[in-house]
């Protein structure tokens, strides 16, 4: 019994795994496993998040020295580590307050979660590697080695950050406690009206954002110095949760949930850089791939008449 | 008589043409001559009298520098005191003695004046609860960004909404903050009698990304954050602007 079984198995694996690599068939249940990666649990009423260390415990030796490095780098990735960023985007851009602000994907929430499957890449990922995806996604650029001095820093800050919090135990504020699709779905038109009164101000009409001399000071938001239409923050989901809970800036949770919906989506409608796992120059079969089962996305799809994900350089 | 519907429209877009055309006087105002002289409007003081002789302010009344700053940012001021969006006894009656073209002219004059430099200057480890953290790190258990996150690195401004708060006094910054900040109604008990809420006086913020910033400030660090921007100091060394300035 248990043989056949086995046989069975043996036989049927290599069609699994065809199966899934199909571009237009479901995913393969056991792989697809993100159980791993859970959604974040409600905060418990009267509960505060958990609180990262203060930077005065940050200990002065050698490891207290690469910690601060990595904070460096979180700050100003474009300008210290230029070399693996291709865009005007840093990683405080996208996890507020160096790291350490709930429901902003807080590195202490992280950190403790890896290594887990990630659907992205089809394999278990180290934290290391979760973070060569930052840099070839949301920065646009190319992953530093797993053992390079950058990701070395990057780690050991989040390592530091997430003293006292359990492994492998979801906290709450973990991710962007992304709010769920609005019962009449979303309304780019409407999104360009939100954008318009509440975002323009720092990121543009155009969504380019602000520089200061080469420093950027607001993110692009799309365009070519963005993240790419690879970056999680390209679905409309996520882009609503990081939206509804951290913008406009120092005013989060001011939007409602329907219109960080509708804006994310109206960014999330223009051209930015190619998924740079485009699929022999096809962008149909490079969201069959990759996007149609990524949450909610604009790539590949026809907007305004033109279908997105051409990519911009 | 039958009366076209468009006749009425015809007759007010001439009408608000010639209004419009009215408000602009027929001389080109001269910047300069006003923050020298003053306007035609005698109660439009010349600016230079309290903003200085080279437009950097007065520390000692609290005047701030205009120099450099964006011309849409000061001309946005001016229409704000006019119209009592931003409360202020001296300013207010000289931006209404102001016309709109002198208020312009003035605006232009100053923007093209030196703006504020900052030397570029290594990464800052600044200590938690002082003024330069708040200034560099924020305060983000009450939703307090860092100062320089929207007024650029070292607080040299940003675009035309986000002014430079290098190269203003700390008497003046400490001001507007307390500008921004409305007091709440207090019920008469121990501490003494009843206080009626009192409305913010500076109201011109956009999006009222100020107000709830200040309103969360205490006391100390006002004054703390304050001190930092002014102590910043400003540098005749030209910036590279090749050169990135690190948080």
């Amino acid at each position: 019994m248990t043989t056949t079984l086995r046989r069975l198995t043996a036989a049927l694996l290599p069609l699994l795994a065809a199966h899934a690599m199909a571009a237009d068939s479901p995913r393969n249940a056991r792989l697809d496993d993100q159980t791993q990666l859970p959604k974040a649990p409600a905060r418990p009423a009267g509960k505060a998040y958990f609180q990262p260390p203060a930077e005065a415990d940050i200990p002065n030796n050698a490891y207290g020295d690469l910690v601060r490095r990595g904070q460096d780098l979180f700050m100003n990735t474009r300008a210290l580590a230029p070399e693996y960023v291709g865009n005007e985007m840093n990683c405080v851009n996208c996890h507020i307050d160096r790291g350490r602000k709930a429901n902003s994907a807080p590195l202490w929430a992280a950190y403790t979660m890896y290594p887990a499957f990630r659907k992205k890449n089809n394999k278990v990922n180290t934290f290391v590697e979760r973070m060569q995806g930052c840099f070839q996604f949301s920065m646009n650029g190319k992953a530093p080695a797993a053992d390079s001095e950058v990701l070395a820093a990057l780690t050991a800050y989040a390592y530091w950050m997430s003293g006292g919090v359990p492994i492998g135990k979801v906290q709450p504020g973990r991710g962007f406690d992304e709010p769920p699709p609005p019962r009449g779905g979303y309304d780019i038109a409407r999104g360009q009206q939100v954008y318009e009164k509440q975002c323009a101000l720092c990121h543009g009409d155009d969504g380019a954002g602000r520089k200061v001399g080469a420093t950027s000071v607001f993110p692009p938001l799309w365009g070519k110095d963005s993240y790419n239409w690879g970056a999680g923050m390209h679905r409309i989901n996520t882009a609503a949760g990081f939206i509804q809970h951290n913008m406009p800036l120092g005013r989060g949770e001011t939007l409602s949930d329907q219109e960080a919906w509708d804006v994310a989506a109206y960014i999330n409608a223009h051209e930015r850089p190619q998924d740079p796992r485009l699929v022999n120059g096809d962008i149909d079969e490079t969201r069959k791939r990759y996007h149609a089962d990524d949450g909610v996305n604009l790539y590949g799809v026809v907007v305004g008449g033109q279908k997105l994900g051409q990519g911009v350089k | 008589m039958f009366i076209s519907p468009a006749r009425p429209l015809a007759l007010t877009l001439c009408l608000s043409a010639s209004l419009a055309a009215l408000s602009v006087p027929a001389r080109a105002a001269d910047g300069e001559a006003i923050i020298q002289k003053g306007g035609a409007n005698p109660a439009a003081m010349p600016c230079m009298s309290c903003h200085g002789a080279d437009g950097k302010g007065m520390a000692a009344g609290g005047f701030p520098r205009l120099a450099g700053l964006p011309e849409a940012y000061i001309a946005k001021q001016l229409a704000d005191f006019k119209a009592g969006r931003r409360e202020n006894p001296l300013m207010q009656p000289i931006a209404q003695a102001l016309d709109a073209a002198e208020a312009a002219a003035v605006a232009m004059a100053y923007a093209a004046l030196p703006k504020v430099q900052v030397k570029a200057g290594p990464l800052e480890r600044p200590k938690e609860g002082s003024g330069a953290w708040l200034a560099l790190r924020g305060a983000w258990d009450r939703n307090i960004p860092e100062c320089t996150l929207c007024h650029g690195p070292a607080g040299v401004g940003v675009g035309d909404a986000f002014p430079p708060l290098a190269g203003q006094s700390a008497e003046y910054i400490e001001a507007q903050l307390r500008a921004w900040r409305a007091s709440p109604a207090r019920l008469a008990g121990k501490k003494g009698k009843a206080v009626a809420a009192v409305p913010p006086t500076r109201r011109n913020d956009p999006n009222g990304l100020m107000q709830h910033i200040a309103a969360d400030l205490s006391e100390a660090e006002i004054k703390a954050v304050s001190a930092y921007f002014a102590g910043l100091g400003e540098t005749t060394e030209p910036l590279d602007a090749s050169q990135h300035r690190l948080r």
